[in-house]
């Protein structure tokens, strides 16, 4: 089964270009089929070998397949090659299955739009992007497969390309990732240049014996890959896109914003653990910007009013609390919280399409409400993985994973309690905005009646998504034995808090945050609005609704430089040196034509004057 | 004699072509394609032919005497360098030749005329091992090309055309001296006065004298590639140019001023040109975020694409004077897929303002509506020239800057910072032309049949050199190797 491993990207990328050649010309149901059933396909295989990979794992925990030496310039000899271990399988079949699902919905979400065959070809070549990102042997082909899915989130962003505010999100979102990226090629040099490959077992065990802990290299290796990360997974302080990418159709935020790509950050920590564990001070930096950024998205996510930027900003969050887990060590944790962070988050998100698309477009939470007896599936489907987000005890798949998280934050040998209490805090913020959410929605007084209901294809994958939203929690044992083959295990510091006291304090906080989004929310609905009246706390809720204000501070110091200088110096201020020298000799050409008068007595005395002058050169000289 | 082929065909047909386009203006279009198809099929004989094992000298040559009293040889020579710029030379031939379809009909048949003639006078470039003959077919580029941009270009053809003129003329004018100076140098220290590229090879020569005469072809090959100062030609250049002129001096020209690096200014002079590297590569950094900077201005979409040629070019001179294997075969790379890549851009900028009669992106938006296979086309070619992997144009880049940051950190880091910048303009050309509202109501012909082949043959060809560029990496590597050797203190 295992040789079976490059289909899974090259079939979704055969389905790209069939529907970007024939698409134009193709009807929506066949359009529909090859670019939902590619993806099928894919999502098959990488079952087969997920359950060909469990029952016979191969020498050594991972299989390597190589395709063919892609390029061969001296010692530098990247190939087109995969690499499966316990790691990369993880997340290939969460990505493809969850890209299948979330295909389904689209055949239906986006029936009768304009563009059906070009959206199924820009989705089937992000998931061939993505599974070539997860599966790259070396770092160049997971850099490929890197600028790959930040094209497709671009291309998807602004897909309804004639609102031009939609093509501004997507440039915004390639631009602030390329970033990132740009930062990660300069890691990639460092790191050919000092270890001599690319490919990334050989990278790490090159670092681990000629690197000791500390070193200036594998500090400055790991903080370049580090800048890559936080731009692709909306980390601070590069989240600023991730919002404005809510502009592109939902089930594109429910799979690239939501379920897969933004995480694509936490995966090549992951893969690279190695390095982050030979630059402490790096990895230390990734667990705080985790912590900064999941606490300060959850203050922004709980004033936004738009239902899309209200889920992106807990995606920021939630990425967060992965990178949070990176940094103390426990790699396992984060990829344990990507899997259900994906199942619940791409709920959500279709939840929230069936919503969007019942109330016509409408985006507003404060315009919608009682909607749940008008459609229970969504109702139902929604709180369901609201409870996984905000972390409901004992039954939500959510839960187990963030739990994990904190109690390693609590009891690490890097961390300590104060990562462990924004964490917490954390989770109070995240309780408070998703019930917010759910009372705002569903609860309440009727505000915008439904015209249109969801059909089958829309619900069964919402359906699916909620039943892996509770079960995925429960398989954390075998899934953390899977994981121990790829990446190390968590190393406790002695002395820390006991797992049954970090469990009930999540509890606590989980139910905090329920109450005061009950209380403010449904028991006295005047409260908020006055909290958001006064003076002090109008200025918060800017300050936090326009995410801190750092899309403005970027635009002042960032943007508006760079297009003021490319206007002013549209024509080229090179230019105008040679412009001066053609000036300068039309001058000289008008000078000495001016002194061609046809008078006679005037070229007597030039010639009188001329003589003279030469005569005192030749006897003085 | 396969070599002198590759100069009389176009030389013969495109006399013919002229003559011919007195009865039929088809059969003078089709001598014209035909001819350069020949060519290019002959390369691709040559490039199949070759022995891996035959690569460590020339793969062909053809030499007769001209002059022999000073050394002067109608001396043909042919390597894996030149070998693949010959292919990119009759490829993008016969694709300006099938983009002028449509677009030429006054003076058909002189058009065509000038068109092989370039094409011969780059041929020449590509393989003359003699100095005479290399200055003779620099020469012979430029008046065709002259005509093309007065006769047939835009509103404000006639100045761009002697501006071009000018700047290549004078900076020929260093050359030759140069070449001369050279040549006196040898004669001095051997006693025999020769123009052949082997024989000044390795001549010794006063560190001073070295600099002047390394300056000399530095200058004349930095106008043409064009580095930073000396580039304002271009962009008036290639903007006012028709579109087969646009894609043969973005294309081809520009090259001949990288290959002219390549192949004298380094081998000929290596201790001047290593002293002065570090300015070479200040001049290509500067030269990548600067032309960046100024296509982001743009607001006339070909005025936008020429600038981008500034900024890419800055990759071949920075990866030149980098001066080790990866940078010097990134460079390359970066030369061959820069006028696959540039070369359909013109084009796709050609065809919209065949149908729309402006470029300034001001009047243009929603263009996807109604042409979808044409905006599509150009979102592909703005990818490559944004660098995306899995593209051409990525693999050059990214092998310059792996060079370069074996020499500086910093330089690396601002090329770097250089293809970031390349995003702002790609998105921006994308953004204005093609998508947003069509305010003014563009209903325009999609890609005909005929663009549709130019356009599929380059998406494949870029497609090839990005996933696959191992079998053109392998062709030019023993050259490359080489020209490394060469480099003092190695």
């Amino acid at each position: 089964m295992l040789p079976l491993l490059w289909l899974v990207p090259a079939i979704p990328f055969a389905g790209a270009l069939t529907l970007a050649v024939l698409g134009p010309r193709m009807r929506e149901k066949a359009a529909a089929v090859i670019g939902t059933g590619s993806i099928a396909v894919s999502a098959v295989i990488s079952l087969f070998i997920a359950a060909a990979f469990l029952t016979a794992p191969p020498a050594a925990g991972a299989y390597t397949q190589t395709l063919w030496t892609w390029i061969d310039v001296g010692s530098f000899r990247p190939a087109i090659a995969f690499y499966l271990d316990a790691l990369s399988l993880v997340m290939m079949t969460v990505v493809t299955f969850v890209s299948f699902l979330i295909h389904v919905y689209s055949a239906e979400f986006m029936r009768g739009d304009e563009g059906y065959s070009r959206f199924f070809a820009y989705m089937n070549l992000f998931v061939a992007s993505m599974v070539t990102l997860l599966l790259a042997d070396n770092l160049l082909l997971l850099y490929l497969g890197w600028e790959g899915v930040g094209l497709c989130s671009y291309l998807l962003i602004g897909f309804w390309y004639q609102d031009p505010a939609n093509g501004l999100a997507g440039r915004k979102a390639f631009i602030v990732t390329r970033i990132g990226d740009t930062a990660m090629a300069v890691g990639l040099f460092l790191l050919f240049h000092n270890l001599g490959t690319l490919r990334i077992q050989d990278l790490m065990h090159a670092a681990q014996s000629q690197w000791p802990v500390g070193s200036a290299y594998a500090i400055a290796a790991a903080a370049l890959l580090l800048g890559g990360a936080v731009g692709k997974s909306a980390q601070l302080p590069l989240q600023t896109w991730l919002p404005d990418a809510m502009a592109g159709p939902t089930p594109t935020s429910a799979l690239i914003h939501a379920a897969t790509m933004v995480t694509a950050g936490v995966y090549l920590i992951a893969r690279t653990h190695v390095l982050f564990a030979l630059a402490p001070p790096v990895q230390f930096a990734v667990a705080v910007v985790g912590a900064a950024t999941l606490l300060m998205a959850g203050f922004s996510a709980a004033t936004q009013n738009d239902i899309k930027r209200v889920l992106a900003y807990s995606t920021i969050s939630q990425i967060g609390y992965m990178f949070l887990a990176l940094g103390v060590g426990a790699w396992s944790a984060a990829i344990f919280h990507f899997m259900t962070h994906a199942f619940f988050k791409a709920l959500l998100f279709l939840a929230a399409g069936i919503v969007i698309e019942a109330l016509h477009h409408e985006h507003n939470i404060f315009r919608m409400g009682g909607l749940r007896n008008e459609l229970p599936v969504a109702f139902w489907t929604f709180l369901i993985g609201g409870c996984a987000l905000a972390g409901l005890p004992l039954i939500t798949a959510g839960y187990y994973s963030k739990d994990l998280i904190l109690w390693s934050a609590a009891n690490s040998t890097a961390g300590g309690m104060g990562l462990w209490a924004a964490g917490m805090a954390g989770v109070v913020l995240t309780s408070l905005y998703t019930f917010r959410l759910i009372f705002l929605v569903f609860f309440g007084r009727l505000e915008t009646a439904v015209s249109h209901r969801p059909g089958l294809a829309m619900t069964v994958p919402a359906c699916v998504l909620a039943f892996l939203s509770i079960v995925g929690g429960f398989g954390k044992l075998p899934f953390e034995a899977l994981l121990a083959t790829a990446l190390p295990q968590f190393r406790e510091a002695g002395g820390g808090m006991s797992e049954a006291l970090a469990s009930a304090a999540a509890g606590l906080a989980f139910l905090a945050g329920l109450l005061a989004a009950w209380y403010a929310y449904l028991q006295n609905p005047s409260l908020a609005r006055s909290a958001a009246a006064n003076p002090a706390g109008r200025l918060l809720h800017r300050f936090w609704f326009s995410d801190w204000g750092m899309d403005w501070l970027y635009d002042r110091v960032f943007i508006r430089p760079v297009v003021w200088a490319a206007s002013a110096n549209k024509a080229d201020v090179i230019d105008s040196i040679y412009d001066g020298l053609a000036g300068a000799a039309a001058l000289c050409y008008r000078l000495l034509s001016a002194t061609e008068t046809g008078k006679l007595r005037w070229y007597a005395a030039w010639i009188a004057g001329g003589s003279v002058v030469t005569l005192a050169i030749v006897m003085w000289l | 004699m396969i070599l002198l082929c590759l100069i009389l065909i176009p030389l013969i047909a495109g006399a013919l072509a002229w003559a011919a386009a007195r009865w039929s203006l088809s059969a003078c279009r089709w001598i014209a394609l035909l001819a350069v198809a020949a060519d290019f099929v002959l390369t691709l004989v040559l490039w199949g032919s070759h022995s891996p094992a035959g690569l460590g000298t020339w793969l062909a040559e053809a030499d007769w005497e001209w002059i022999p009293q000073v050394g002067i040889r109608f001396h043909l020579a042919l390597d894996g360098l030149s070998l693949l710029l010959l292919m990119l030379t009759f490829f993008l031939g016969a694709l300006s030749v099938l983009a002028s379809w449509r677009e030429i009909t006054e003076g058909v048949g002189f058009f065509h005329f000038n068109l092989l003639w370039i094409l011969a006078g780059i041929a020449g470039v590509f393989l003359a091992v003699n100095l005479f003959l290399f200055y003779f077919a620099w020469e012979l580029m430029l008046a065709p090309m002259y005509f093309l941009i007065a006769i047939w270009g835009h509103e404000n053809r006639v100045y761009a055309a002697v501006k071009f003129f000018i700047f290549t003329q004078l900076s020929g004018l260093l050359m030759l001296v140069a070449i001369l100076a050279l040549v006196f140098v040898h004669h001095r220290a051997t006693g025999v006065y020769s123009f052949e590229y082997q024989d000044l090879l390795g001549t010794t020569m006063p560190p001073g004298a070295e600099m002047w005469m390394m300056l000399g072809f530095f200058i004349a090959f930095a106008v043409k590639l064009p580095a930073i100062v000396l580039h304002t030609w271009l962009p008036d250049a290639h903007t006012e140019a028709p579109t087969a002129g646009s894609v043969i001096l973005a294309g081809l020209l520009l090259k001949t001023g990288a290959y002219g690096m390549l192949r004298f200014v380094l081998p000929l002079f290596p201790h001047a040109a290593a002293s002065f590297a570090p300015i070479a590569m200040a001049l290509g950094v500067a030269g990548i975020l600067y032309g960046a900077l100024l296509a982001f201005g743009q607001t006339d979409l070909k005025r936008l694409v020429a600038y981008t040629s500034v900024s890419h070019l800055g990759f071949v001179l920075l990866g030149i004077f980098v001066w080790n294997p990866l940078a010097l075969q990134g460079a390359v790379m970066t030369m061959i897929c820069h006028g696959i890549s540039t070369g359909a851009l013109f084009i796709l900028v050609g065809a919209l303002q065949d149908r729309i009669h402006t470029r300034e992106m001001d009047r243009m938006g929603g263009i996807w509506s109604t042409a979808p296979r044409l905006s599509g086309a150009a979102l592909f070619f703005a990818l490559a020239s944004l660098g995306l992997p899995g593209l051409g144009d990525f693999v050059g880049e990214f092998l310059v800057l792996l060079g370069a940051y074996r020499q500086s950190i910093v330089l690396a880091t601002l090329a770097a910072i250089g293809v970031l910048f390349a995003t702002f303009y790609a998105l921006q050309f994308v953004q204005r032309a093609f998508q947003g509202p069509n305010t003014l109501n563009w209903r325009i012909p999609d890609l005909v049949p005929r663009e549709g082949l130019v356009m599929a043959l380059m998406i494949i060809a870029l497609l090839w050199l990005g996933l696959y560029p191992r079998p053109v990496l392998d062709t030019f590597e023993p050259v490359m190797a080489r020209i490394e050797q060469m480099a003092p203190g190695r």
